[in-house]
């Protein structure tokens, strides 16, 4: 069971007691991510996420790191559109270190100038990794093309010229206005006593000043005004299309049922971010319209979890000389066919069937669960998660029905096209 | 050393992992995990791509993915949807020395796991209509991978350090091997090499082992074993005596990707361990190693750069890769071979050995905290014979590894100006 606690400077602390195996699982998640950057310095989140790890005075560069390696911990971070956080699971009696730890690099991190050059052109080579995928190529032109003005227009790694410009002195002011107790929320999963834990946290944080809650209103955009596309050329040999519509916010009521449309398009998917497994989409309508007609070679949905509406993405792949309007008419078909006509009980009840086994292979985990519970603090409230399973059983067919005619039109989307223009590169053996 | 007092009591062993083979040959290994509502099935046969005839390379992952196409009994279609209704997973796939099946569900629905993976395995349809789509899509992803500059450099030095062996090709073959693979050859791979022998299931999750032991016989008992022949295994070819350096171009890509190594230790050698502590000092301790430290937080020249060890019953290597700038990528390639030199050459420090046996240690109870990971450590244990109760006597054989045993391992398997050295992205091609 979740408890909610809130120490006396603002900060969120949610504990979930799981006793059978010796592991514990901390992360804390601040409210910040590439939704609060502006054109200058697009990717200072994902670069100040990097300089976390770059050292405190008590923590020192290399200290850092050592300390939760050498009891066996395994560690990292993510940065995303609405939060950037930083996990530790580790045995169940060295949590006194990743409570420690991140107390201390809230407060302390040094940005040192010659560090944070050298993580310049860290982050930048994780970029031009980035950009040796063509997904990656045409999701960020797609992008551009999906917002005007919201943040979401960009990728979390950000633009190439921000990257090159962006000072230290950018990175620690970012950091100072969002890395602060009442902007954060810590989750912890695992074999520990939950009076002991919380007092171990007061301890650790009580002298960090509270902050404020980040709360910076950002203009939403609904609908995509018009139908648009854009085509990428790269070499290569395959086909990639994506169609990418507005999804509504995750708080939003017709966020759940665009999900079970989602598992019913394209097939399941799992909410985990770090692992926790994926099953098969063969019998979903678009595989069958599109994979099961030759059409295409792969077909793969992507909604998210997000404060703001975003995007619902179809990604298909498909061989070079298929006709990609013929691809599109079969995905309006069989959206069309949804719109038009009744889903049946059975599919529906598939559909939840699936969300159910895929929760119970994420709970295996006490990664996962911690996970779970931070992560839906970022877009809602914990209690998200504590009822997604009941809010999945409760979807009928009228609203799948309605989320399939408000949100799947193909006048408001972005099409996406990436033609590959060949490879002259000789792979034979 | 740190104090690590994790826990090794709830690890699997011999004392709670329940094991019999069937008549055939067929050895079930059983953990029982009430903590899940869950189960997670890894099976594993005797043959794999190293059986591909010349010119034929990708037949046995191309017979292996053809397994979840439909059977004689159970149609693509029904196939999945008995499966994709109850959110359960199953797939079939090879490597070079082994075809595998995964699959995983609610511990209720244990049974259709059991069916779909015998009538899958033992009754393939190999309809023509599925020989032809899923050599499209294997053709697809052929195209993919040529142009991944990670999968092109690692080919590459598989293709240079294994030489004319098998495993130095790729289990997925190559674009003009795939096309030419008929159905004939699919159905006779198949009636030659799949067969119970030497076969071994494993089952972790919420299940007894008198339900494994039933559902394996209802459904493997009279599957009857061919008299396929002992394969000869070609000799793993000597390690390089100088380095050998191959680059590919590929066009419209920004980063290059670069591979360094040799071979390393079988998993069955006595060197393994001490492979591993060494290892997890040189590339992979806390932000990558000394690998990681020297190439990416003291230069800023990788997003990523750390070594690893991949070992087998009868092969193993060690390797260290990067992804860099191309015009980073000499001085890259010089501070690890830098590294290299002074690994070998001098003993690693107490501090060092004492952190890195810590951690192997520490992080033990979280690889085998789902059913996936203790499936997995139970297979391992088996087919290299290491004993079940090798995870339990892990710790005290890690805490008596010293630095001179990783010096000697070091030196026996890695020399900076012996290295196979392979890449792939911008820049001129060398092959």
């Amino acid at each position: 069971m979740v408890e909610k606690h809130i120490i006396n400077n603002g900060l969120t602390v949610l504990t979930k007691e799981i006793h059978h195996t010796p592991v514990v699982s901390h992360w804390i998640w601040y409210r910040v991510g590439s939704r609060n950057e502006i054109p200058g310095n697009t990717g200072i989140s994902h670069w100040v996420e990097h300089m976390q790890f770059k050292g405190t005075k008590k923590y020192p560069l290399n200290v850092l790191d050592a300390e939760i390696s050498k009891v066996g911990g395994m560690w990292n971070a993510m940065t995303h559109l609405d939060w950037t956080t930083y996990y530790e699971t580790l045995p169940a009696e060295k949590i006194g270190i990743a409570i420690d730890l991140e107390a201390d690099r809230m407060k302390n991190s040094v940005f040192d100038p010659a560090e944070t050059e050298l993580e310049r052109t860290v982050i930048i080579s994780e970029r031009e990794g980035n950009e040796n995928e063509p997904l990656f190529r045409l999701s960020e032109s797609l992008r551009r093309k999906a917002f005007t003005q919201h943040p979401y227009s960009h990728e979390v790694i950000g633009e190439l010229s921000d990257l090159r410009s962006m000072t230290r002195d950018d990175l620690y002011s970012h950091y100072q206005k969002f890395y602060t107790p009442a902007n954060a929320v810590i989750a912890v999963a695992g074999d520990f006593s939950t009076n002991e834990l919380i007092k171990r946290i007061q301890e650790a944080y009580s002298s960090i000043p509270s902050g404020k809650l980040e709360t910076t209103l950002i203009e939403p955009e609904n609908q995509i005004g018009h139908a648009e596309r854009v085509v990428v050329e790269g070499p290569g040999d395959t086909l990639f299309l994506e169609l990418a519509y507005r999804s509504p916010a995750a708080a939003d009521d017709d966020f759940i049922p665009l999900m079970v449309l989602d598992s019913l398009l394209t097939g399941p998917a799992s909410l985990s971010m770090v692992g926790g497994g994926s099953i098969s989409n063969k019998t979903s309508r678009l595989y069958q319209r599109l994979i099961e007609t030759d059409l295409a070679m792969s077909i793969s949905g992507s909604l998210q979890t997000t404060i703001d509406p975003y995007l619902y993405s179809i990604l298909i792949i498909a061989n070079p000389d298929q006709d990609t309007e013929q691809i599109i008419s079969a995905v309006d078909k069989e959206i069309d066919e949804l719109v038009q006509n009744s889903v049946s009980d059975a599919e529906i009840s598939r559909a939840k069937k699936q969300a159910r086994a895929l929760f119970a292979y994420g709970s295996e985990s006490i990664t996962n669960q911690a996970f779970w519970m931070g992560y839906s603090s970022m877009f809602s409230d914990y209690s998200w998660f504590d009822n997604y399973l009941s809010n999945i059983s409760r979807v009928n067919r009228d609203q799948i029905h309605a989320a399939a005619k408000k949100y799947l039109t193909p006048d408001h989307r972005v099409i996406g096209i990436y033609k590959p223009t060949g490879t002259n590169n000789n792979h034979d053996r | 050393m740190t104090d690590n007092n994790s826990s090794f009591t709830h690890i699997p062993g011999a004392d709670t992992i329940n094991q019999f083979q069937m008549e055939n040959g067929i050895h079930v290994l059983n953990f029982e995990n009430r903590h899940a509502e869950t189960i997670y099935m890894i099976g594993i046969l005797a043959n794999g791509s190293e059986q591909d005839p010349p010119q034929k390379t990708g037949l046995a992952h191309f017979t292996a993915n053809l397994l979840s196409r439909g059977t004689e009994n159970i149609p693509f279609q029904d196939f999945h949807a008995s499966l994709e209704a109850i959110g359960a997973n199953l797939t079939f796939s090879c490597s070079t020395r082994h075809s595998w099946f995964r699959g995983k569900s609610l511990a209720e629905d244990i049974e259709l796991l059991f069916k779909l993976a015998a009538d899958g395995l033992r009754n393939p349809a190999f309809l023509e209509i599925y020989v032809d789509r899923l050599r499209r899509q294997l053709l697809a992803g052929l195209a993919l991978r040529d142009q991944d500059t990670g999968e092109v450099a690692s080919l590459l030095f598989d293709q240079y350090l294994f030489k004319d062996h098998p495993f130095g090709l790729p289990v997925d073959g190559f674009v003009e091997t795939v096309r030419n693979i008929s159905r004939e050859e699919i159905i006779d791979f198949h009636r030659t090499h799949y067969s119970p022998q030497d076969m071994t299931i494993v089952l972790s999750g919420a299940v007894s082992t008198e339900r494994t032991k039933n559902l394996a016989l209802q459904y493997f008992s009279d599957w009857k074993p061919t008299n396929k022949a002992a394969k000869l295994r070609q000799p793993i070819p000597p390690a390089p005596d100088v380095t050998i350096r191959k680059h590919r171009f590929l066009e419209g890509k920004s980063q290059v990707d670069v591979i360094l190594g040799s071979f390393g230790p079988k998993r069955t050698s006595q060197d393994y361990l001490p492979a591993v502590v060494g290892n997890n000092i040189l590339g992979q301790f806390g932000l990558m190693g000394r690998i990681g430290k020297s190439v990416r937080s003291s230069a800023g020249l990788a997003y990523y750069a750390s070594s690893s060890i991949s070992a087998w019953s009868n092969a193993g290597t060690w390797d260290i890769s990067a992804g860099v700038n191309p015009e980073n990528l000499n001085k890259a390639i010089e501070l690890i071979r830098k590294e290299i030199k002074i690994f070998i050459s001098e003993k690693v420090t107490g501090e060092e050995l004492d952190n890195s046996k810590s951690h192997l240690i520490g992080r033990m109870p979280m690889a085998l905290e789902t059913n996936a990971g203790i499936a997995n450590a139970i297979l391992t244990m088996f087919r290299f014979k290491l004993g079940l109760d090798y995870y339990q006597k892990y710790k005290e054989m890690i805490i008596a590894i010293s630095a001179e045993n990783i010096q000697d391992v070091a030196n026996k398997y890695l020399h900076p100006d012996q290295l196979v050295i392979t890449s792939a992205g911008p820049g001129e091609e060398n092959l």
